[in-house]
Order: C-alpha cells, then sequence, then structure tokens
C-alpha cells in the first residue's frame, strides 16, 4: 500500500487542492486582518461565483479561464457594495454584530440560490477537463495544474498589491493602527470596502480555476468554509504567507486522510490539525501574537 | 328579529330554469365520460429530482397516449386525470402529499421513485386504502409490511441481487474465468452501504475474493484518491454501487488515470444505463456493464415510446420507462374493475395478469405485492449504445468480457 507510485500522485493531488483551499483562505485572511469580521458569508459567496461562471459558460459559451477577470471584477464589485452598504451600515462598529450579519447573509445567498436554481449538483464540460498531464510517475489532471499555477500566482500578486501599492499600504496601515491611519487622511470605509472586495475578487477566481474540475450547487459552499477557517488557524491569522502554506499542508493532510482512512474519513486529519493548533499554537504557524 | 328567507324572481327563474335542465336530459349527463383522478408522486424537487422529474415525465407520456386513445373502453371512455404532487426527496414530505391526494379524490396512486420515500408513501395510502403502484423503490421492505393496497411493478433489490450474480458467474465461466478479485465502491447511505454488505455476503460463496470494500460520501468531490487505491490494488472486477453524479465521476476518474479492470460491473448503477452518462462520455462509458431495470429491446411499443420521449428532448431512462408501464398496468386494472372505486381497483390489481408490457417481464403476478413476474437484465455499453446481454431470450449483444486493455 505504501507504493511510491500511489503516495506521490496522492500528495501532488493534495497539493493541486490545497493551492484553492490557499486562495480561498487568502481572501478570507485578508478580510479578517484588516476588519477584523469573521466573515461566514465568504461560503456562499464562492457558490454565488460558482454559479456565475457555470452560467456564463453555459448560456453564453464562455470558457472558465477566459471568465476569470470578469469573475473577479464582479465579485470584487459584489464585496466592495456588501461591505460598504450592508455590513458596514448594520455592524455600528460591533464586532459580534457583523458576525450575525455575514451569517444572516450567508443564509440569505444560499437559500435564494436554492429557490432560484434548485439544489441539483451542475458540472461544466471543457475539452480539457479530463485532459492528463504525464509527469511519468503521476497523471496530473490539467485543470488541477492550472488551478495550481493560477493559485500560486494569484498570492504572489496579492503579495505584490500589498507591499508595493498605495492601496496595500493603506490596507496595512488600517489593520495595524485603525486611529492613526484615519489620522493621516486615510479614508477608511474606502479602504475597508477595498479589502473586502479583494477578498471577494480572490473567490472570483477561485470560482474559474475550480469549476472546470468540479461542481457547483447551492450547498458549495460549505465543504470550503470550514476548511478555509482552518487554513486561517493553522496559518496564523491575517498572515498571508501563512495562508498559502496552511493551504497547501491542509490539501496534502486531506489526500493522504482519503488514501488511508477512506475517503469519508479523510476530513479527519483537517480537524485534527485545527484542534491541536488551537491547543498549543493559537496564533498559527506565522501569526503574530495579539 | 327575524329575517325571512327571501326568493327573488331572478333566483326563482334561476333554480326553475336549472331543475327543469336536469330533468329534461339526464341521459346526456349520464353519457359524459367521467374522469378518473390519478395521483403521480414523484420527488421532482430536491437533491433526487433529476430522477423524479424523469419519472413524472413517463406518467405523463403514458397518461395522455391513453387519454388519446380514448380513455378506459369499459367506463364509458372515461379519462385519467393527473394529479402532480411532489414529495421533495423527503419521505415525510412524501407522505403528506399522499393525505393531499386523498382528498383531491384520487383511485390509485403512482410513485414514488426512492426506496425511503415509497416506505412512508405507501404506508400513508394503506390508511386509505388507495392503490399504490410502486414504480421503482427497490427495497424489500416495501412489500413485505402486509400492505394489501401496494404493488411493485419492478423487480426487487433481493431478485435483482440473486440475478447479477447469477449473470455474473455465467459470464465469468463463458470466457474461462478471467475474473478471481473484487472491488467494491459504493456510496455510504442505505442503498451502498446495503449494497456492499450484501455482496460481501454473496461473492466469497461464489468464487470471488474481495479485496477492499471503499466507501465514499455524497457528494463526493475527487475519486483521484480512490482509483489510486484501485489501481494499487489492481482487481479483476470493479463493483460501484453509487447515484448517478458520483457514479459519472468515478468511471471519468478510472478513464483518467488509465485503469481500466476486465469489467466494471454494477447492479443498480447510478449511470451505467443512462444514455446520458453514455451520450456524454462515451470514452468512460464504454464497455461498462450494468444489471439494472431495462426495456425488450425488440419491442417495437418500447422503441416507438424511446423514439417520442428523445423527441421531447429527454433521455429514455428507467424512471420514465417503468412509471410508463405503471400507468398501462393500472389502465389494465381500470378497465378490468368498470369503476374507479379504490376497493375494486385494488382488486382488480391484485388479481391482476398483464401481458401486454414491453418490460422483459411474464405476466403480471402480484404475491405479497411484489410482482413476481418482474426481473432486471444485464446491460453492456458498446459502441456509445446500451445493449442486453443477458438473459439470451432478450438480449441484443454478446458481451465483451474481459475487457480489452486501456
Amino acid at each position: 500500500m505504501l507504493e511510491f507510485s500511489i503516495l506521490l500522485p496522492a500528495i501532488l493531488n493534495g497539493l493541486t487542492i490545497g493551492a484553492i483551499y490557499a486562495l480561498i483562505a487568502l481572501g478570507l485572511t485578508l478580510i479578517y486582518g484588516v476588519l477584523h469580521i469573521i466573515n461566514f458569508a465568504h461560503g456562499s459567496l464562492l457558490m454565488l461565483a460558482l454559479y456565475g461562471v457555470f452560467f456564463l459558460h453555459s448560456l453564453f459559451g464562455i470558457d472558465p479561464y477566459l471568465a476569470l477577470p470578469v469573475a473577479a471584477a464582479a465579485l470584487f464589485g459584489i464585496g466592495y457594495g456588501l461591505q460598504r452598504f450592508i455590513i458596514g451600515r448594520a455592524s455600528h462598529g460591533k464586532d459580534e454584530n457583523i458576525l450575525l450579519v455575514t451569517l444572516g447573509l450567508s443564509v440569505i445567498i444560499e437559500n435564494l440560490a436554492l429557490y432560484l436554481w434548485r439544489s441539483d449538483t451542475r458540472t461544466i464540460e471543457t475539452p480539457y477537463s479530463f485532459e492528463v498531464l504525464d509527469f511519468g510517475v503521476a497523471f496530473i489532471p490539467v485543470p488541477k495544474a492550472v488551478a495550481f499555477v493560477g493559485a500560486l500566482l494569484v498570492a504572489a500578486l496579492l503579495w505584490l498589491l500589498m507591499t508595493r501599492t498605495d492601496l496595500g499600504r493603506a490596507i496595512r496601515a488600517l489593520a495595524k493602527e485603525r486611529q492613526g491611519a484615519k489620522l493621516v487622511g486615510i479614508n477608511a470605509e474606502h479602504i475597508f470596502a477595498m479589502s473586502f472586495g479583494i477578498g471577494c475578487a480572490c473567490l472570483g477566481i477561485a470560482a474559474c480555476l475550480l469549476l472546470p474540475s468540479f461542481y457547483v450547487s447551492p450547498q458549495v459552499g460549505h465543504a470550503f468554509v470550514l476548511v478555509a477557517f482552518t487554513v486561517v488557524v493553522l496559518g496564523g491569522m491575517g498572515s498571508f504567507v501563512g495562508a498559502l502554506l496552511g493551504g497547501l499542508i491542509i490539501g496534502v493532510t486531506e489526500s493522504l486522510g482519503g488514501l488511508f482512512l477512506g475517503e469519508s474519513l479523510g476530513q479527519l486529519g483537517i480537524f485534527l490539525i485545527f484542534i491541536i493548533v488551537l491547543l498549543f499554537r493559537p496564533t498559527g504557524l506565522l501569526g503574530q501574537k495579539a | 328579529m327575524i329575517k325571512t328567507p327571501r326568493v327573488s324572481r331572478r333566483h326563482f327563474l334561476a333554480g326553475t330554469a336549472a331543475t327543469a335542465g336536469l330533468a329534461g336530459f339526464p341521459a346526456i349527463l349520464k353519457a359524459q365520460p367521467r374522469t378518473i383522478k390519478v395521483g403521480v408522486l414523484h420527488p421532482v424537487t430536491g437533491p433526487i429530482a433529476p430522477s423524479g422529474q424523469q419519472c413524472r415525465l413517463g406518467a405523463k407520456l403514458a397518461i395522455d397516449t391513453i387519454n388519446a386513445n380514448g380513455g378506459i373502453a369499459s367506463m364509458g371512455g372515461a379519462k385519467l386525470e393527473p394529479i402532480y404532487a411532489d414529495a421533495q426527496s423527503r419521505p415525510e414530505v412524501g407522505a403528506a402529499e399522499v393525505e393531499k391526494l386523498n382528498e383531491a379524490g384520487v383511485s390509485a396512486i403512482i410513485g414514488p421513485f426512492a426506496s425511503g420515500i415509497a416506505l412512508a408513501t405507501t404506508q400513508a395510502a394503506a390508511k386509505h386504502n388507495i392503490p399504490h403502484i410502486v414504480d421503482v423503490g427497490v427495497v424489500d421492505q416495501v412489500v413485505s409490511r402486509g400492505l394489501t393496497n401496494t404493488f411493485r411493478f419492478g423487480p426487487g433489490l433481493s431478485k435483482i441481487v440473486d440475478s447479477a450474480m447469477e449473470n455474473l458467474v455465467a459470464l465469468n465461466n463463458q470466457a474461462g474465468k478471467p475474473a478471481k478479485t473484487v472491488m467494491i465502491v459504493h456510496e455510504e447511505s442505505a442503498f451502498g452501504a446495503g449494497m456492499a454488505k450484501t455482496l460481501n455476503e454473496k461473492l466469497p460463496a461464489l468464487g470471488f475474493e474481495v479485496l477492499e470494500t471503499i466507501p465514499h460520501a455524497n457528494p463526493t468531490r475527487d475519486f483521484n484518491n480512490i482509483a489510486l487505491k484501485i489501481k494499487g490494488r489492481n482487481p479483476d472486477l470493479l463493483i460501484p454501487s453509487n447515484y448517478y453524479n458520483e457514479f459519472v465521476l468515478l468511471a471519468r476518474t478510472l478513464r483518467q488515470q488509465k485503469i481500466r479492470p476486465k469489467a466494471i460491473y454494477s447492479i443498480l448503477g447510478g449511470a451505467a444505463s443512462q444514455y446520458r452518462f453514455v451520450q456524454e462520455f462515451p470514452d468512460a462509458a464504454e464497455f461498462i456493464m450494468d444489471c439494472n431495470h431495462w426495456f425488450d429491446p425488440r419491442n417495437p411499443v418500447a422503441l416507438e415510446l424511446k423514439k417520442k420521449v428523445e423527441a421531447e428532448k429527454a433521455f429514455f431512462s428507467y424512471e420514465v420507462f417503468l412509471n410508463y408501464e405503471c400507468v398501462r398496468l393500472l389502465a389494465d386494472a381500470l378497465e378490468r374493475a368498470k369503476s374507479s372505486d379504490r376497493a375494486a381497483v385494488n382488486h382488480a390489481l391484485a388479481s391482476s395478469g398483464w401481458s401486454n408490457t414491453f418490460m422483459p417481464y411474464g405476466p403480471t403476478k402480484f404475491v405479497n405485492g411484489q410482482n413476481e413476474g418482474a426481473a432486471p437484465v444485464n446491460t453492456q455499453i458498446l459502441q456509445k449504445d446500451i445493449k442486453v446481454i443477458f438473459p439470451k431470450d432478450f438480449a441484443n449483444a454478446k458481451p465483451v468480457f474481459p475487457a480489452p486493455k486501456a
């Protein structure tokens, strides 16, 4: 059972799904790091993005990879609007309010999807859906390889954005010291909404990378949101490199767990990690002490 | 103050006219063919909606055809009036819908596809003595509870598994016993887990070694790990037992990872005898075998219906043709009962000997509610078509076993 020819493909497979987890977690950690919002609607927004990509493909024949800029922009817009006009206003400056608002949003979005599109599981068919890259030791499906590279690229871009641009500096300033940032003239409302928007744009990109090898249903977000929270906790709340590393670790854990414990128990390892990290290193691998 | 009821001139006139009308032309009213209400109950929303919608299509087509051909002749050409109900993929909703159908005055109910829902709806219908024809609902308990209103047209699970095992042994012996080892991949709800348990009991006695039994959740997002396990174990036979989406994903992943056992042999396979799967993923589907509900491929009525269904841009699946035939079975019972009375219809169904079906069945004979004439067949996907390979009387192709190497 412990043959190299099986173990290696399982690890590679885990890395590819891990990259997607990382991308979703990046959005989550950005929103948390800046706004201190635990965004429960993250999974529902991913589901919306997946439906968007699905309908672009099935109604207009737009390839999911070509839909990437559209999906990213649309999700950015939705995220910006949500924070600026709903979450920000409803919070009245209290974190526990925000928690309930995002939870409420997720319930509304999911049930709306259930009403509009029913609970059928839908997939799309692309010419490359079941193409594989032959690495000699393992066959890696093309969509997964693309997703892996794409997720890493987006992570790199996000890192550049945060370190090299005025927007990034403003976001980081607000995250570190709200009062001070406002004093030097940073438009806090706008930057908060920008952060939320960018976090959601990550979901739009994740949806495009995910759909060729995945499916969409109104409940699809659940599968990802818990894993994304685990990734964020493992990597350290608010840490970008941590989210990336955490995503890859969780992906491999899930894949190997599935191989050894059976597919039904595969996610056991993820939640074991979640508990162990909370017990022994609550700040996560790369998180800063509060 | 007491108000005396007043009869206005207008009311009086209208009343007399109506009475005169009734008294004057009683014959015309009598000759007007009545309609017979039939409850068509399926899960047309919720997780198993795709199957439920196919079921409803089959029942609708049959009712339309019967009505177009003059309705029930022995009842003066009475038309069938379908009353559609939705079980929402949930047993308790199914039972509640039966109450509504009872209020609506149905003479019989046809449905409800899933075993779990059938257990609830047959029991609810029994309270009102409504005849309930079960279309699919294969779990054995559906007909083992002594309900005198329940009639399952298709074969039950035990019968299907027995036939599947018998045919598997015959297939293997014919080819010189190339298959010795088996792996089972099943979904973990009642259907898949029950099937896996039964197979683990039966296969060793028939000379097959079960290497491993792998359960998976619904839905499963990725079959790569399971595929890798299959690759590592390298079984001669793979027996999958899962619903449509997972079946398709597993078959496609095996194809992608270039894994091809000597046979993929499914029993009530989620996609293995579905034209949709064959049409959408012909490469992944080729050579897959299945023991399932299927029509007699040489029956002209079945082939005509297939064309009709395809003209409606739907797939001719077992949900469609089983429901079509259940309606025809009911029509036969109504014809003989000459009444839409529930007790009379129950009696007519219980004594049914209908042999006009396009299913590969003997004449219907209900014993404890199970049609003893019903039987499954074995199919194989060959050259982008679904062919019958067993039993010989209905076969229209020879099995390809073992499958050529990938």
